[in-house]
């Protein structure tokens, strides 16, 4: 633009969407930081505790079983989504036909709403009438109660959450498995090397990028798992197994109303998410010099 | 190796990749497949004790798939249907016996449709999510246009500000939210549900990338002929931003049908109840009736389903774009 002249317009078409958000995500932010430092139902007026919430927080039992949860549910269904991701993804990028038919079937559990299919999870894994031992009995295996069962019930939303995500890392592994050029694979295939040589000295390091996306993205979204385990486990599980730290910041904000502790354990897992957040960022610049 | 080996070699390669896909997609669809079936069987076929899985209901099936056991309840259903069916055609003042009706095919949808309200939800969330969908769309191209074309202080301190709010977590937030709603009186409205949500950063940043890429001539000969700031946007930009329009609207429009955790805390009224509330109640409401449970399970994902196969590369293309926020 060669003219000088300030648009003051400008601010006449941002504040629509810059109003909003500092309405409705800045300044609350704020607010509420003060607001933990408070004991409050939101009906009477806030009693000051100074740090009495955190302090709370620190020999609280069941917010370090709410954390041992998520990262339980983190550790085991984000390296399962990724290595099932990258499979899948591997095997799509082969000359085959029919690859859009099985890339919109293995996206199909994506663009679908995680209560709907977290019903008819319940319904699979029900121990009288689930799809999930009838099959097992075919191989002569004795019922379990899966959901109902305080070892099983974490491993069942695993596996059902991974079946959901599935097709979205699949998608993101298949772009970033494009973008190796084929000369690398033609050239290790002319040296004789082996389909899995050629996979731990050209896939997995070109592909480390991706991998580490997805991995990032995955571990943010685990730390907040919600809906599933409000579906599946509405308790929180069998002797509160599934308990994860987003549905036990829910219980005590909108159930037990105890917005200033609630706020506490939010604060919490803003840290975990901005922790994750920043490692990326740190390791990734890394990542940018080394490529 | 002899050259003529190859193509078979690789013929047999790929039968194990076809192989292993259709496994997995088998285990990807089963769910659906399941879920579908199950939606139009009645409640005696669904809780039946038989170690077999049956996937068809009884009125779907071939008749030589039948267990010996299928084919007595199928007979039970019928004197039941036929016995119904008599008293029905008596006058109401000479029946003799209350007789409850036989299951048909629709009544699992019928019972959520009409006595669990879900159209009432369906109406709602498809108010919600279209209102939402196109005012973000709107709003969200206004500040990217601004972004992109104007020049003005603090251009890059704002930009910065937005981008540093994408990174806060959702879950966070809600509680932050949900205080200010209250306090402004809003929760149970549909303004809790939608005003929100009506300011999408990402959407910004999108269209932002979009526009940043059109040649900078096209403004400036537009403004040097007399078009007007809004004009510009309205009559050359707006039409010429179709194709990103149309993956953010599927975009928002997905996020706003499956949203659940919001409307969850924000709405406790029947009335304003959106379609994943309204399932979520009665999934804790319903115990074991797992027909109706299954026909409130499809009719939520229907919609989004029908549109995915219109439109299947949009939608993945809008989910895949999202992650790549950087």
């Amino acid at each position: 633009m060669n003219d000088k002249k300030v648009d003051w317009g400008a601010y006449g078409y941002l504040f629509p969407v810059v109003g909003i958000i500092l309405c409705f995500h800045v300044l609350p932010i704020f607010y509420s930081l003060a607001i933990s430092f408070y004991e409050w139902d939101l009906m009477s007026d806030p009693q000051w505790v100074g740090l009495d919430n955190f302090r709370r927080l620190a020999d609280d039992p069941m917010f370090y079983k709410s954390l041992w949860n998520t990262f339980y549910y983190a550790m085991v269904s984000v390296p399962l989504s990724i290595f099932a991701a990258l499979g899948v993804a591997m095997l799509l990028n082969n000359t085959i036909s029919g690859i859009g038919i099985y890339r919109t079937i293995y996206f199909l559990p994506v663009i679908t709403s995680i209560n709907a299919v977290a019903i008819v999870w319940n319904f699979i894994y029900h121990p009288d009438y689930g799809l999930l031992n009838k099959l097992l009995a075919l191989a002569d295996i004795g019922p379990r109660l899966w959901l109902q069962d305080p070892f099983w019930a974490m491993p069942c939303i695993i596996l059902m959450s991974v079946w959901k995500g599935l097709g979205y890392n699949v998608v993101i592994f298949l772009a970033g498995l494009q973008n190796i050029p084929k000369y690398l694979y033609e050239a290790a295939t002319i040296d004789g090397a082996s389909r899995s040589q050629q996979f731990r000295s050209i896939t997995w390091p070109l592909l480390s990028p991706t991998t580490f996306f997805v991995f990032v993205m995955s571990a943010i979204g685990s730390f907040q798992v919600f809906s599933q385990i409000y579906m599946m486990t509405p308790r929180g599980g069998p002797m509160k197994s599934t308990m994860v730290i987003v549905f036990y910041l829910y219980q005590k904000a909108f159930v037990k109303f105890e917005f200033g502790y609630a706020l506490a354990i939010a604060f919490v897992l803003f840290l975990m998410i901005f922790g994750v957040t920043l490692f990326n960022k740190l390791y990734l610049e890394k990542k940018v010099h080394y490529s | 190796m002899p050259a003529g080996l190859l193509p078979d070699m690789k013929n047999s390669y790929h039968l194990v990749v076809h192989f292993l896909l259709i496994v997995g997609a088998v285990f990807m669809l089963f769910p659906f497949l399941w879920m579908i079936t199950t939606s139009f069987k009645g409640e005696d076929e669904i809780l039946k004790t038989g170690k077999e899985i049956v996937l068809l209901p009884d009125a779907w099936r071939p008749g030589f798939l039948n267990s010996a056991e299928d084919d007595e309840r199928i007979r039970q259903t019928e004197i039941q249907r036929k016995a119904w069916e008599e008293q029905a055609a008596l006058p109401p003042a000479s029946r003799t016996k209350r007789l409850s009706k036989p299951f048909s095919t629709f009544d699992n949808f019928r019972e959520v449709w009409d006595k669990q309200d879900f159209y009432r939800y369906f109406l709602n969330t498809l108010y919600v999510s279209i209102t939402i969908t196109i005012t973000s769309l709107f709003l969200a191209s206004l500040a990217a246009y601004a972004f992109s074309f104007f020049k003005f202080p603090f251009k890059d301190a704002i930009f910065m500000l937005l981008l540093g709010t994408m990174m806060l977590p959702q879950q966070a937030l809600l509680i932050p939210d949900y205080i200010l709603l209250s306090k402004l009186n809003w929760v149970n409205t549909y303004a809790a549900l939608i005003v929100p949500w009506v300011a999408s950063i990402f959407s910004v940043f999108f269209l932002r990338q979009f526009f940043l890429q059109l040649p900078k001539d096209l403004f400036e000969a537009a403004t040097i002929d007399g078009c007007s700031r809004f004009q510009f946007y309205y009559k050359i930009l707006l039409p010429l931003s179709k194709p990103p329009m149309v993956t953010l609207g599927i975009f928002t429009f997905l996020g706003s049908w499956n949203s659940f955790v919001w409307p969850l805390i924000v709405t406790n009224d029947k009335e304003l109840r959106v379609i994943q509330v309204g399932l979520s109640y009665f999934n804790s409401e319903s115990g074991t009736q797992w027909g109706p449970l299954m026909a409130a399970s499809t009719l939520t994902i229907l919609p989004l389903v029908i549109l995915y196969f219109f439109a299947q590369k949009q939608f993945v293309e809008s989910q895949a774009t999202t992650g790549m926020k950087e």
